[in-house]
């Protein structure tokens, strides 16, 4: 399986085909090909795990950089597992072979591993969920293509490669955020049109920054070549910092990471499905594993290792806070949940940024089974309790005995975002600190407790809103009851691996660390620091703080002494209007070049360039007639009527041009042209 | 098989022509015959580029195939000097493949006043100048197909076009002339400086040889001609108008072909004749490459007739072309090639849409328009691919045209200014960005949420039978190019190499 990864991608892609073709006459309407090839995409990434688990760890990367990572602290001693690599050649352009292949090492394999078991949950969800749907079909030839998207991504050996299925989940995310394109005017295709417009001005970088470090590594698009030309140091700094700053803009734009990550909230406009698909498992997890994978330029350029600020860093620290803040203002429950994938993924951004390769990675594996948990549950709310409104303040409320089912995996899934011990959460998030703290990053440590309290407190106040409480709205009217199995069960799932997937990397059993070591994750053996006990508890004391600030809140009534009405109130404002970066995109920027720049442009075409144009075929005209009139008339024909008298000598200069030479003819030619140009312009 | 080699460029390039003399023949009023001489007739000159391709030896795309060269004009030394290499080949299978669909397209809908006799004559006219064009070797034969195409598209546009067509037809055919009449004053000066002859590959031998500044100012002239046709900003403003005005089957084959023969004209003639001017303009063709990039995006944002939305996507998309070009490396020329034939076959495409759908709703104003996806929900989606097509989604051809464009400016021949470039990558790849958005912003208003109001109750019929038979090839094309880049790259990187070899040692540099 290891040699014959492509295959995974190859079925999801094969069902995209089969789904659009034929989906309509399949009794399921097409679902059947979906879930059955994700179902076996599933076994392969199965099979893949155990062959990559069994595989000997007797590898021993011949790096030239290994001197260089010692002295930053890094172990490589430890031999790894070999990746696997295959690849043949795509095409050649000036004489450079570019190949096509496949890498299967750990990180591909656990990505592999996860994106298939969340999308085939999704896929089984929607079967129920989205049963009415009259674009039912369409809906899952786009997921499956989604899917492949990622499985491209992340098995590429290159970068190249990776640009397609980078690009492929943009194609589709287009299709599925927009997916009621009818409803609701253009509510829909503008959040479909912001997400792909806004990733694609990220992809600004991920263009440049291939090609950049397409030519830095010695005209290869090979990941593992680039990342050891970076860390040998064959690349010259300059270079590889212009190649990371544009991969980071990349990444910020797919991620959602601030200032980009304004696209991920209004994407909500999909189904519900397929928020959980996108924040899970796809799509916003891919700039996280472009840095992950291409850490070597990370860690080279931004001095990783040196514990200065470096950007990555700076990111992830800088979203985790503004993104965990907006959280709280939300009533639309989707909503929460976005900006809780934004302030996560900038826990993972920050984990790069501060050498915690492992915990970021492992972040991402455990952060995707609780999100997908909590996005479908927040659609099993919608499809059987609020009447398909996602507000929580309005329509929602005393959910929990109505739906119990649906209320504990939530409360499971929410308390393991919150990092309570000892469910997934708890671990990935506590090797973060770790991380930061171990390798001198004090500052991303406060940072990293500040966002806990605040995921503990934002979740805990969505719980409330929702489950707890009078209910208000479609809750009080529309008979909510709990969904049919087949969105409880893939609910349970998912409650189950939030609670147990964190305990495949317990500093006691670092399983996931040693199967995912490899030569690109420099910092591995920077990264897992063991278990320090005061961060571990600082963590559990402020994320327990957060739950117990927001019930005091919520249930006990206690009010702070600034309120959003008080002196909170600008705070408040910034906040509920998104801290106005909306305004400056759409308002200032996107309308700006639509309108008065685009028009503007426009104009100058008309009036200026094309004024030119056709002020010289006025021009033209006016000499014409002035060359009728004045010269033709007047002064040519008065000479034609003294022409006889020449007649004689221009005759035996006619014979004279016949019989000259070619380069008389040429010249005679060159002057016929000259007329010939003069006339045409004339008309 | 000998004849064949020896006869099959000039059947590519006549076999039109004896269309044309048939139905000549035939009286006006047997439209019936008249479609299906035309439609032989391209089917033909189709399966002589089919047999050329099974006959082309693709292993070493760099030598002179399929050569014919003959005298012609004694006294002026112009011979009928053809071959093709790998440069060539693909866009003369483009202009055959683009005009047979053009063609089966016309079948239902002739354009008002209708008369496909003469339409169809025109259509084949303008085939054997492009073919014509794509196999020249002689610079006098090059000017006469390059000049023979102008025409019959004079007449398409001034004939069959829509209300502004006097117009339109009269700046197309002047602005053109205008750029010709500077581009053979320079062929002129070729013959003259370059050992009086007019042989394209001879010129190559002795072009380098010529003083620098005098190769400067014959530049300027093919650069004259070639930017008019291309078109490259701020020489453009023939074509907006000319797309607008154009029948649909006009609009298709302009951008999908005529387009061309300006870049054609810049690879095959003015680099490698005169490789040391090229080096001195190619930093502004560059900047012009990018200005029209950004240009044409900000034009087709102002836009609300569709149609013309797309012809200021032109001038962007052949400013990727063009930014290739001007690095002056097999990346980039290899690029431009590719892009050529993206743009044919995607542009072309998305041109042959904006007529339909004006044929079913009889306004282009994307105001008007709306919820295309549910009164032809096929026509929505094959809109919906192209626009992705065309703003260079990876796995689409468009994508192989701009992404290795913006590569090449990376790192560009020897004796450019690298950092120039470097700025011209970043612009090209914003300019990424805008097409996204032009084209998405068109696909909202086109096809997504409900029908107007005063469409509401038409009744939209989705794709027909001849618009799939036109279709159903360029969207495979578009897909399988997409996939398999090599398909094209493989045949133009040998000829490419040597150009840019050629280019580089008569320069004493090494390229790449």
């Amino acid at each position: 399986m290891l040699d014959n990864i492509w295959l995974i991608p190859a079925v999801t892609a094969l069902s995209f085909v089969l789904i659009l073709f034929f989906g309509k006459r399949e009794p399921n309407k097409g679902s059947s090909i979906g879930i059955a090839a994700l179902g076996l995409a599933f076994l392969f990434s199965s099979i893949a795990t155990v062959q990559w688990i069994s595989r000997p760890a007797d590898y021993e990367p011949k790096l030239e950089h290994a001197a260089a990572a010692h002295e930053a602290g890094a172990h490589h001693a430890e031999p790894i597992r070999k990746p696997v690599t295959r690849e043949v050649t795509w095409f050649e352009n000036g004489q450079v072979k570019i190949k096509a292949g496949t890498t299967a090492d750990g990180l591909a394999i656990a990505m592999c591993l996860v994106v298939s078991l969340i999308s085939l949950l999704v896929h089984l969800f929607s079967h129920a969920y989205m049963h009415d749907d009259e674009r039912f079909t369409h809906y899952y030839a786009a997921l499956s293509l989604f899917t492949t998207g990622m499985f491209v991504l992340v098995t590429a050996s290159n970068t190249l490669q990776a640009l397609f299925g980078w690009e492929l989940m943009g194609l589709c995310s287009f299709m599925l955020i927009g997916h009621w394109w009818d409803r609701d005017g253009n509510k829909n295709s503008n959040a479909a049109m912001k997400a792909f417009f806004t990733t694609r001005t990220g992809d600004v970088g991920l263009l440049v920054g291939v090609s950049i470090l397409f030519f830095g590594a010695g005209q290869t698009f090979n990941m593992q070549a680039i990342n050891d030309a970076a860390l040998s140091g064959h690349i010259a700094h300059g270079v590889l910092l212009a190649g990371a700053i544009a991969l980071l803009i990349a990444a910020i734009g797919k991620s959602a990471q601030f200032p980009l990550h304004t696209w991920l909230p209004d994407a909500m406009a999909g189904p519900t499905p397929v928020s959980a698909l996108i924040h899970a498992a796809t799509m916003v997890v891919a700039g996280i594993y472009l840095v992950a994978r291409l850490y070597g330029v990370f860690w080279v350029a931004f001095d990783i290792g040196g514990g200065g600020l470096n950007p990555v860093a700076l990111v992830g620290g800088v979203t985790i806070l503004i993104a965990a803040a907006l959280a709280f203002v939300q009533s639309d429950i989707k909503k929460v949940l976005a900006y809780s994938t934004v302030s996560q993924l900038g826990f993972m951004m920050m984990a790069l940024g501060v050498g915690a390769w492992t915990a970021a990675v492992f972040h991402l594996f455990t952060h995707a089974f609780f999100k997908a948990c909590l996005f479908l549950g927040a659609g099993s709310v919608s499809h059987s309790g609020s009447h398909h409104s996602f507000d929580m303040v309005e329509d929602m409320g005393g959910l929990k005995d109505k739906m119990p089912w649906t209320f504990r995996t939530f409360v499971v899934a929410s308390l393991a975002l919150a990092g309570v011990p000892p469910l997934a959460g708890f671990w990935s998030k506590d090797e973060i600190l770790v991380g930061a703290g171990e390798n001198g990053y004090k500052l991303f440590l406060v940072v990293g407790l500040i966002g806990a309290f605040m995921t503990a407190a934002y979740m805990t106040r969505c719980i409330y809103l929702t489950f707890f409480g009078e209910p208000r709205g479609a809750a009080a009217h529309h008979h909510p009851h709990e969904s049919p199995p087949l969105i409880v069960v893939p609910l349970q799932i998912l409650a189950v691996l939030a609670v147990l997937a964190g305990l495949v990397n317990t500093p006691w059993k670092p399983w996931f660390t040693e199967w995912t070591s490899n030569a690109t994750g420099v910092g591995a053996g920077l990264a897992h620091h063991g278990f320090v006990p005061i961060t571990a508890a600082f963590s559990v004391i402020v994320g327990l703080g957060g739950i117990a600030t927001a019930y005091a809140y919520y249930w006990r009534g206690l009010r702070f002494p600034i309120t959003t009405e008080g002196a909170g109130k600008p705070v408040y404002r910034l906040l509920v209007n998104k801290y106005f970066l909306d305004d400056l995109y759409e308002g200032v920027i996107v309308r700006g070049i639509r309108e008065p720049i685009a028009q503007g442009a426009y104009w100058i075409n008309q009036k200026v360039i094309d004024g030119v144009v056709n002020g010289a075929g006025v021009a033209a005209r006016g000499l014409a007639r002035f060359v009728y009139e004045v010269v033709d008339q007047k002064i040519v024909d008065g000479a034609v009527n003294g022409a006889g008298v020449v007649s004689e000598e221009s005759g035996s200069l006619l014979r004279h041009i016949q019989t000259g030479r070619v380069q008389q003819y040429a010249a005679l030619m060159l002057g016929a042209a000259g007329v010939f140009a003069l006339a045409l312009v004339l008309f | 098989m000998n004849w064949f080699d020896d006869w099959a460029l000039t059947l590519a390039v006549f076999l039109p022509l004896v269309g044309v003399a048939l139905l000549a023949l035939i009286p006006r009023a047997n439209e019936e015959a008249h479609k299906l001489v035309a439609l032989v007739t391209s089917g033909a000159t189709l399966a002589v580029g089919a047999g050329i391709l099974t006959r082309f030896d693709f292993d070493d795309t760099k030598l002179h195939q399929f050569e014919v060269n003959r005298g012609w004009i004694d006294v002026i030394n112009s011979r009928y000097h053809v071959f093709i290499d790998g440069i060539s080949l693909p866009l003369l299978l483009l202009s055959m493949l683009i005009t047979v669909l053009c063609v089966v397209y016309s079948w239902h809908h002739f354009p008002e006043p209708h008369n496909p006799k003469a339409f169809l004559m025109l259509m084949l006219i303008l085939e054997t100048g492009m073919n014509g064009t794509f196999v020249a070797e002689d610079l006098i034969l090059f000017f006469v197909f390059f000049e023979l195409v102008l025409l019959p598209m004079y007449f398409m546009i001034g004939v069959w076009g829509g209300e502004n067509r006097q117009y339109a037809s009269i700046k197309f055919f002047l602005y053109t002339l205008f750029g010709s009449a500077l581009m053979i004053l320079s062929f002129l000066a070729l013959f003259f400086r370059g050992g009086n002859t007019f042989d394209i590959p001879t010129l190559i031998e002795h072009g380098p040889t010529i003083a620098k500044g005098t190769q400067v100012l014959i530049f300027a002239g093919l650069f004259m001609g070639f930017a008019i046709k291309v078109p490259m900003f701020p020489f453009h403003t023939w074509l907006p108008d000319a797309h607008t005005e154009a029948p649909t089957v006009g609009s298709v084959i302009l951008a999908a072909v005529l387009l061309k023969l300006g870049t054609y004209g810049f690879i095959r003639i003015a680099l490698p004749i005169l490789p040391e001017a090229a080096k001195v303009w190619a930093p502004w063709i560059g900047g012009l490459a990018v200005i029209g990039i950004i240009y044409g995006a900000l034009g087709s944002l102002a836009q609300r007739d569709m149609k013309r939305l797309i012809a200021f996507s032109s001038v962007a998309h052949m400013g990727f072309v063009m930014l290739g070009i001007s690095t002056l490396t097999s990346f980039g020329i290899n690029a431009a090639v590719f892009g050529m034939v993206a743009h044919g076959l995607i542009t072309g495409m998305l041109f042959f849409l904006s007529g339909s759908i004006h044929e079913r709703f009889h306004t282009r104003d994307l105001t008007r328009l709306g919820g295309l996806l549910k009164q032809a929900p096929l026509l929505g989606w094959i809109l919906g691919f192209c626009a992705f097509a065309s703003l260079g989604l990876p796995g689409l051809a468009g994508f192989w045209g701009e992404f290795p464009a913006i590569l090449s400016a990376y790192h560009v021949a020897d004796g450019l200014n690298q950092n120039l470039y470097w700025a011209y990558m970043v612009v090209a790849a914003i300019g990424t960005v805008f097409a996204a958005g032009y084209l998405l912003w068109m696909y909202q208003r086109t096809a997504f949420g409900l029908p107007k109001e005063e469409f509401a109750e038409a009744h939209i019929h989705d794709v027909n039978g001849p618009e799939w038979l036109a279709w159903t090839p360029l969207l495979v094309l578009i897909v399988v190019f997409g996939i398999f880049p090599g398909l094209m790259f493989n045949v133009t990187d040998d000829a490419v190499q040597h150009l840019t070899a050629a280019f580089s040692s008569a320069t004493g540099a090494g390229g790449h």
